[in-house]
């Protein structure tokens, strides 16, 4: 049912399961213990993302210089990454470096690889916010009416389009959506980036169409657990019990129901955290915005490899950090992880 | 009465029929699988010409009688190149789906049985498992450069380790089996437990995942293509003609929206086709939800 890569119904159950194991912990305890696992994880990423460079068959230096590069080329290039030296020396200064923020030089423009992160860190941000905003108000009210109305009408047009946004790529949904709102109503624009500092209105008006497309994509996975989850709270004794005392089925629904189901909602935002990351680099490229998506795309067609290896370490650590940091919210959605 | 009661039981669908109403996703899905499986083999015969050829004269020729599909850039026959371009996203589907399958097995059957293994492997899955598969396989193709091969390689890496936990899981839960107990108390060889045990129970649930991972890695090879990352580009497959088709999108919508309709298309067949593996394996979920 999801199709992209990211994150499959497996994922959601190993996290479900993992947090009724943290459950019986006292919550400082689980913050640190969840705060150090994200140590050994990162450290891993790290050495793989450097390792590729010499686990790779053939010659690395020789397939990014390109096809046209003469043997000078190629070892300027091997100079350049470090291929030269022992593995161990070069993963020393590489990792020394990037704890104090040394991401490395870009070799196309000869500057750093954190700089050029840093640049283009706003439209990002801005449009995965902006897509994550439009994915939860799209798929939490969706999941919670098809749960509530679970093998009706409504349920059934929300699970098709649930498997519909696993299967459309984000790339053609955006296309759809530049058909029909710039080149057919010209109600928005058809591509480009404001920065916010520019304005808000012009800011958000480029927004709308990339956030749209990748918040819809995103919603499908959010909407399917929001309902399951749902489903299984709706069957609890104390729903039919506010129900019999006379509570609103709006009161019952969103008070008792969904603030107990908040928990794998919660994981699975997070989770889609990863779609999102995917996500961004396409759209990005659609929309000509240019943010880390845009970065990473022009890396490509460069060979620059430093800044891919940048690139993908920054995203990777957002996203062991917005997981660490959801852990650490279950208790707001449920008192009972505190004790 | 005793006659008409018996009639009456033997209206029950069977068969096919009733295939299609207890699992319609599974029926839906294999026939759009095949839809897609049927123009990947058949493709030289169903009105196509050869993808690649190319005829400025028939430059972004819009979809007729003489290019159902309209022309791309270059006049090549968007038809054609999408028709072809099917037998690139399935051998990506089903090379991903049989490489992450046997490794994540390998992977999983050894962390399961072998606790100093599970401690290292485990650390390894989860550091692959915070990289965003798609960056894991820009990085892999744009150091062993682009090939249809490679591509596959590098999108298998990513899925290893979400096979790799299921089976596991599934192993984890079996070692705790009495019979499972029972055939080692009994000093049955450890090759006959695996075949004779845990091998079968983990087919379900594989079949299943190897669908998602299908569907999975059709979309991840388009979207690699579409960034130029994925196959060479002179490769008919979806993501390059959407790629390629994407600066003229206003003019001539009809290079993206073809490929583009395969792609959604046969990755909504695949999911339909794992849902409905997994109703038909696992009758409590249907139950339940």
């Amino acid at each position: 049912m999801i199709a992209t890569n990211w994150l499959r119904i497996s994922d959601v159950k190993l996290l479900q399961y993992q947090h009724s194991v943290l459950k019986s912990l006292p919550m400082l305890a689980l913050s640190l213990r969840r705060l150090l696992a994200t140590i050994p994880v990162m450290g891993i990423v790290a050495i793989i993302v450097f390792s590729l460079l010499y686990l790779t068959p053939g010659d690395p230096a020789a397939v990014l210089a390109g096809e046209q590069a003469t043997a000078a080329d190629i070892e300027r290039l091997r100079t350049a990454l470090g291929l030269d030296q022992p593995f161990l020396v070069r993963f020393g200064q590489w990792i020394s470096g990037v704890l104090q923020g040394d991401l490395g030089t870009s070799i196309f423009s000869q500057r750093p690889v954190m700089e050029l992160i840093v640049q283009r860190l706003e439209p990002t941000i801005a449009l995965t916010i902006a897509s994550l905003i439009i994915a939860v108000s799209i798929a939490v009210p969706l999941g919670v009416i098809a749960a509530w109305r679970a093998g009706g009408l409504v349920d059934r047009m929300a699970m098709s389009f649930a498997v519909l946004g696993f299967s459309v790529p984000v790339f053609v949904l955006s296309y759809i959506l530049i058909a029909v709102f710039a080149v057919n109503l010209k109600l928005l624009p058809v591509q480009g980036y404001v920065p916010i500092a520019y304005g808000i209105g012009p800011f958000l008006k480029h927004l709308v169409l990339p956030a749209l497309s990748l918040g819809i994509i995103n919603a499908a996975l959010i909407a399917r657990i929001t309902r399951t989850t749902m489903i299984e709270v709706l069957n609890q004794d104390y729903i039919r019990a506010a129900r019999a005392k006379g509570l609103s089925v709006r009161r019952v629904l969103i008070r008792h129901a969904l603030k107990n189901a908040a928990v794998p909602i919660v994981t699975v935002i997070g989770i889609s955290f990863a779609l999102l990351i995917s996500g961004v680099v396409v759209t990005e490229t659609v929309f000509n915005i240019p943010g880390l998506g845009r970065l990473t795309v022009d890396a490509i067609l460069r060979r620059d490899y430093p800044v891919i290896q940048g690139v993908i370490l920054v995203f990777s650590a957002t996203y062991v950090v917005v997981n660490l940091l959801i852990d650490l919210s279950y208790g707001l959605f449920d008192p009972r992880i505190k004790h | 009465m005793n006659a008409s009661m018996t009639t009456h039981i033997s209206v029950a669908p069977t068969g096919l029929r009733r295939l299609w109403q207890r699992h319609p996703n599974f029926v839906i899905g294999s026939l759009m699988l095949g839809t897609a499986l049927f123009a990947a083999l058949a493709a030289p015969w169903l009105g196509t010409i050869d993808p690649q050829m190319i005829a400025p004269f028939n430059r972004l020729e819009a979809p007729g009688a003489h290019f159902w599909f309209g022309g791309d850039l270059v006049g090549r026959d968007v038809y054609s190149r999408t028709i072809y371009g099917s037998r690139i996203s399935l051998a990506v589907g089903f090379g991903v789906a049989t490489i992450g399958i046997t490794f994540g097995l390998v992977v999983g059957i050894l962390s399961g049985f072998v606790s100093w293994v599970d401690q290292i492997l485990m650390r390894v899955m989860d550091g692959l498992m915070a990289i965003p598969s798609i960056l894991l396989a820009v990085a892999l193709i744009s150091l062993t450069g682009a090939s249809l091969k490679n591509v596959i390689i590098a999108i298998s890496i990513a899925e290893i380790p979400r096979v790799a936990r299921l089976v596991r899981s599934v192993v984890l839960q079996l070692k705790e089996q009495p019979y499972v107990e029972a055939a080692i108390t009994a000093g049955t060889p450890f090759i006959f437990i695996l075949w004779r045990h845990i091998l079968p129970n983990t087919l379900a649930p594989l079949l299943v995942q190897a669908t998602y991972i299908f569907a999975s890695a059709v979309l991840t090879e388009a979207i690699l293509s579409f960034i130029g990352a994925g196959t060479p580009p002179s490769t008919p497959s979806w993501g390059n003609i959407i790629s390629e088709g994407r600066t003229v999108f206003s003019i001539a919508p009809h290079i993206v929206m073809f490929p583009g309709i395969a792609l959604s298309f046969t990755v909504l067949g695949v999911n339909l086709l794992g849902d409905g593996l997994r109703d038909i394996f696992d009758p409590r979920y249907v139950s339940r939800t």
